[in-house]
């Protein structure tokens, strides 16, 4: 026993930093192992799990893990893409090659078509990001998968920073905040009825640097535009928007050549650019660990929207 | 790359790097400051970046914080849900994370009011350390009590009492000294930090000035000890504690044999597909212990004798390893040819008791759901699930005496004693000595919903030596 006295203390911090520390792993093996422990139960426990990919980073390094956890076997469940239609085109072209090289197969879910069909309406702000929740639960229920894995970090949003590893949701796709399953140990309790079904977010604990450096690590190829390059931009609301076919500039908006680089990859109408001389992986890991903005509030105009932004989508069914 | 980053940079290179995970929990009683102390914590480690601490100064000034000072709340930065905010209370725990040169932090914001004793088992569950508040001019508080019991039934390692608002008492060290005796004396009778499991530390701290949170302060001259943050950066991580012990413990969570089906991108990196075709492993995380080539082991599966076998691999997503320890997620390889199962676990041999379907266990009653005596429930422990029956309850701690008082039920927040008997037998060890192996989940059959937090106890009358050991 070692019950400090505040006389003492000092020498106690002291002998435990000391302590021969041959098998203490660093935070980023921890992460990863919590996270590859968490893909395997849900593999176990589920009959039909699905992995939303987007090849977004996050999704990335989700997918990585699976491939570690289940080495030398396949990744045992198909991904999912919610297409906004309003993709990079480089992204989707990252996606399809990414699917082939796993041996994946790939469910897309299409928010264009929905909108097409009259199922939902082109909001007046043109940004697509919300209206992914109706596709999404459309493909989980058509697919009957009951469990979908989403890169989701608790670093990234208020709401998110309270939702749990194994988040059930009912028929609707409804996160309830109010009455979450208590989360113990690594005990993880994914226990559904019919018609619900859980969201599971293995990657919870890691940051932004987490995921950075994970990359920088283990060498994981991304779509290029998250690293610097140059682009035709005009701003808007504060950020960097690029130029493209979902993403025309106002007649009083300057179309400009930049070199810049994007932290998230989404819905091209409201995600915007960073400027950025980050070329490769190891000047990003730097430039996020030296970054005075969360990744949310500099580049995604569809957080902005009100203060509960994301906590409003995820009572819905958001990701 | 501009000037200050590649300074950065130059600096990270330097940086003895890794740092290591470290988990703590924060508790406390309502108005003791907690919320404050958490939002400290973040600011001061520069783990709030511009965006949020605006619209934090906003809401701050909006909201008239500090009269005619202004100032920032920094209890808005753990704000989280609109419900929260609606109501000014914190319902849910929340998760914070911050890092310095040594550790990256998880931190699990407890709120203190309503369901404190949900909350705080579910905190301290992962917790390497938990952080206890006290607010200075009230001292040692019945809720006080209620905290450290939690903490010392679910074995909390390092246990921190944060004596805050020490500013509105003058930074006066009698009051401090008075606190840190009482807070000894219930520590002393809860055996808290008397049993070898954890250790106690009492801090002086202002969270609203900062005094002794991230710095020494030097209102405190009196206070020869480390700031709160020099405590967590140092204190050793529970699973370095765990993978220290000699008893290695790995329950299967699924069996790897891809057969045909290998991954595509390996084989495209040159994986030899003959060698793998007949490849069969047993992935799943240690939970305790270390493991080395060569080691004997005990495989336990239900229905089953236990069965001896030897470890002829521990992969790693392609890489072999010698060893591997607490808390790895790998993949291991055995010498011999045995149907082993999800749920079923492998340990070092010699060091394991023989499964039992009697359980006895304390149950923090998680639920608004009551527990009765002839209830069903499933019980889930490591990787396996079993139905179980409540055959009675035995007792209900009273929090603030620690007393064990007669009871036949347990409700919402109550933490009692039952035994309930198992439908197969399960590797049970005691929670006390075995924070993996000795804990279980009670979940309701029907809804599916979490009822109890479960910690494995001795059978009565039991000791170390006197059942089986394989």
């Amino acid at each position: 026993m070692s019950t400090y006295t505040t006389e003492e203390s000092t020498v106690e911090v002291a002998a435990a930093v000391d302590a021969p520390s041959a098998q203490r792993l660093s935070s980023l093996d921890t992460l990863e192992s919590e996270a590859i422990h968490i893909i395997r139960e849900v593999v176990a426990e589920f009959e039909k799990p699905a992995l939303l990919f987007s090849g977004g980073k996050d999704s990335v390094v989700m997918l990585h893990l699976a491939t570690k956890a289940f080495w030398p076997g396949k990744v045992p469940f198909p991904v999912l893409h919610v297409d906004t239609g309003h993709n990079f085109p480089e992204v989707l072209e990252f996606r399809d090659r990414t699917v082939e090289r796993l041996g994946l197969k790939l469910v897309v879910g299409s928010v264009q078509e929905f909108i097409d069909r009259g199922e939902l309406a082109e909001r007046a702000d043109g940004t697509r990001n919300p209206l992914q929740t109706v596709p999404l639960l459309d493909a989980i229920q058509r697919n009957k998968f009951d469990a979908v894995f989403g890169g989701g970090r608790r670093d990234e949003d208020k709401a998110r920073a309270k939702e749990r590893i194994l988040s059930l949701r009912d028929e609707f796709g409804q996160w309830d905040p109010r009455n979450q399953r208590p989360e113990l140990w690594n005990l993880y309790n994914g226990r559904h009825t019919v018609g619900q079904h859980v969201r599971a977010f293995p990657i919870s604990n890691w940051t932004e640097l987490d995921i950075w450096r994970y990359i920088e690590r283990e060498n994981i190829e991304l779509p290029g535009l998250y690293y610097a390059h140059e682009r035709e931009v005009f701003a808007r609301d504060g950020m960097w928007r690029a130029v493209g076919e979902v993403s025309q500039p106002l007649p009083h908006e300057d179309v400009i050549t930049k070199t810049v680089r994007y932290r998230t990859v989404g819905d091209m109408s409201c995600t915007g650019a960073v400027e950025s001389d980050a070329y490769t992986v190891a000047d990003v890991v730097v430039e996020v660990a030296a970054s005075t903005l969360t990744e949310r509030g500099a580049t995604r105009a569809d957080d902005r929207i009100s203060e509960a932004a994301m906590e409003d989508r995820k009572k819905d069914g958001y990701f | 790359m501009s000037t200050e980053t590649a300074f950065l940079q130059a600096g990270l290179e330097s940086a003895p790097l890794p740092s290591t995970l470290f988990r703590f929990a924060t508790a406390g009683s309502v108005d003791d400051g907690k919320s404050t102390l958490v939002g400290r914590l973040l600011h001061d480690s520069k783990a709030i970046l511009a965006d949020t601490l605006d619209a934090v100064a906003r809401t701050s000034a909006d909201r008239g914080f500090g009269g005619d000072k202004g100032g920032i709340d920094l209890a808005l930065l753990t704000d989280g849900l609109r419900a929260e905010r609606e109501q000014g209370i914190t319902i849910d725990v929340a998760y914070r994370y911050f890092a310095t040169d040594r550790r990256s932090f998880i931190l699990a914001d407890c709120p203190g009011h309503v369901q404190y004793t949900k909350n705080t088992v579910t905190g301290a569950s992962t917790a390497d350390a938990v952080v206890v508040l006290i607010d200075a001019r009230k001292g040692v508080l019945e809720q006080t009590r209620r905290h450290l019991s939690v903490l010392q039934l679910l074995r909390v390692a390092h246990v921190i009492v944060a004596v805050n608002k020490i500013d509105l008492v003058g930074f006066s060290e009698q009051v401090f000294r008075d606190i840190e005796t009482d807070v000894q004396k219930v520590a002393r009778e809860l055996g808290l930090g008397s049993d070898g499991v954890a250790d106690l530390l009492v801090v002086p701290v202002s969270a609203l000035d900062g005094d002794n949170v991230v710095d020494r302060s030097e209102r405190t001259p009196w206070y020869t000890g480390p700031a709160l943050l020099e405590v967590l950066e140092t204190l050793p991580a529970a699973d370095e504690l765990e993978a220290e012990l000699e008893s290695f413990r790995f329950p299967v969570q699924l069996v790897i044999r891809p057969q045909g089906a290998l991954a595509p991108d390996a084989v495209a990196a040159g994986l030899d597909v003959e060698a793998y075709r007949d490849y069969r492993a047993y992935a799943g995380q240690i939970t305790e212990g270390s493991v080395k080539l060569g080691d004997e082991v005990t495989v336990l599966s239900p229905g089953h004798e236990p069965r001896i076998t030897r470890i002829t691999g521990i992969d790693f997503a392609g890489t072999e390893l010698q060893e591997a320890a607490a808390p790895q997620s790998v993949a291991v390889r055995l010498a011999d040819e045995i149907d082993i199962a999800r749920g079923d676990t492998i340990a070092a041999a010699g060091t394991v008791r023989e499964s039992t379907a009697d359980l006895y266990a304390s149950l923090c009653w998680l639920s608004p759901k009551p527990l009765r005596e002839g209830q069903k429930v499933l019980v889930k422990h490591g990787t396996r699930t079993v139905q179980a029956l409540v055959r009675n309850v035995t007792g209900k701690l009273d929090l603030a005496t620690f007393n064990v008082e007669p009871a036949s039920s347990l409700e919402l927040n109550d933490i009692g004693h039952a035994q309930l008997r198992l439908a197969a037998p399960l590797p049970l060890e005691n929670y006390l000595h075995h924070r993996r192996t000795g804990a279980f989940l009670v979940i309701d059959p029907i809804d599916g919903n979490t009822l109890a937090a479960g910690l494995v106890k001795d059978h009565p009358g039991d000791h170390e030596d006197e059942r089986y050991v394989i």
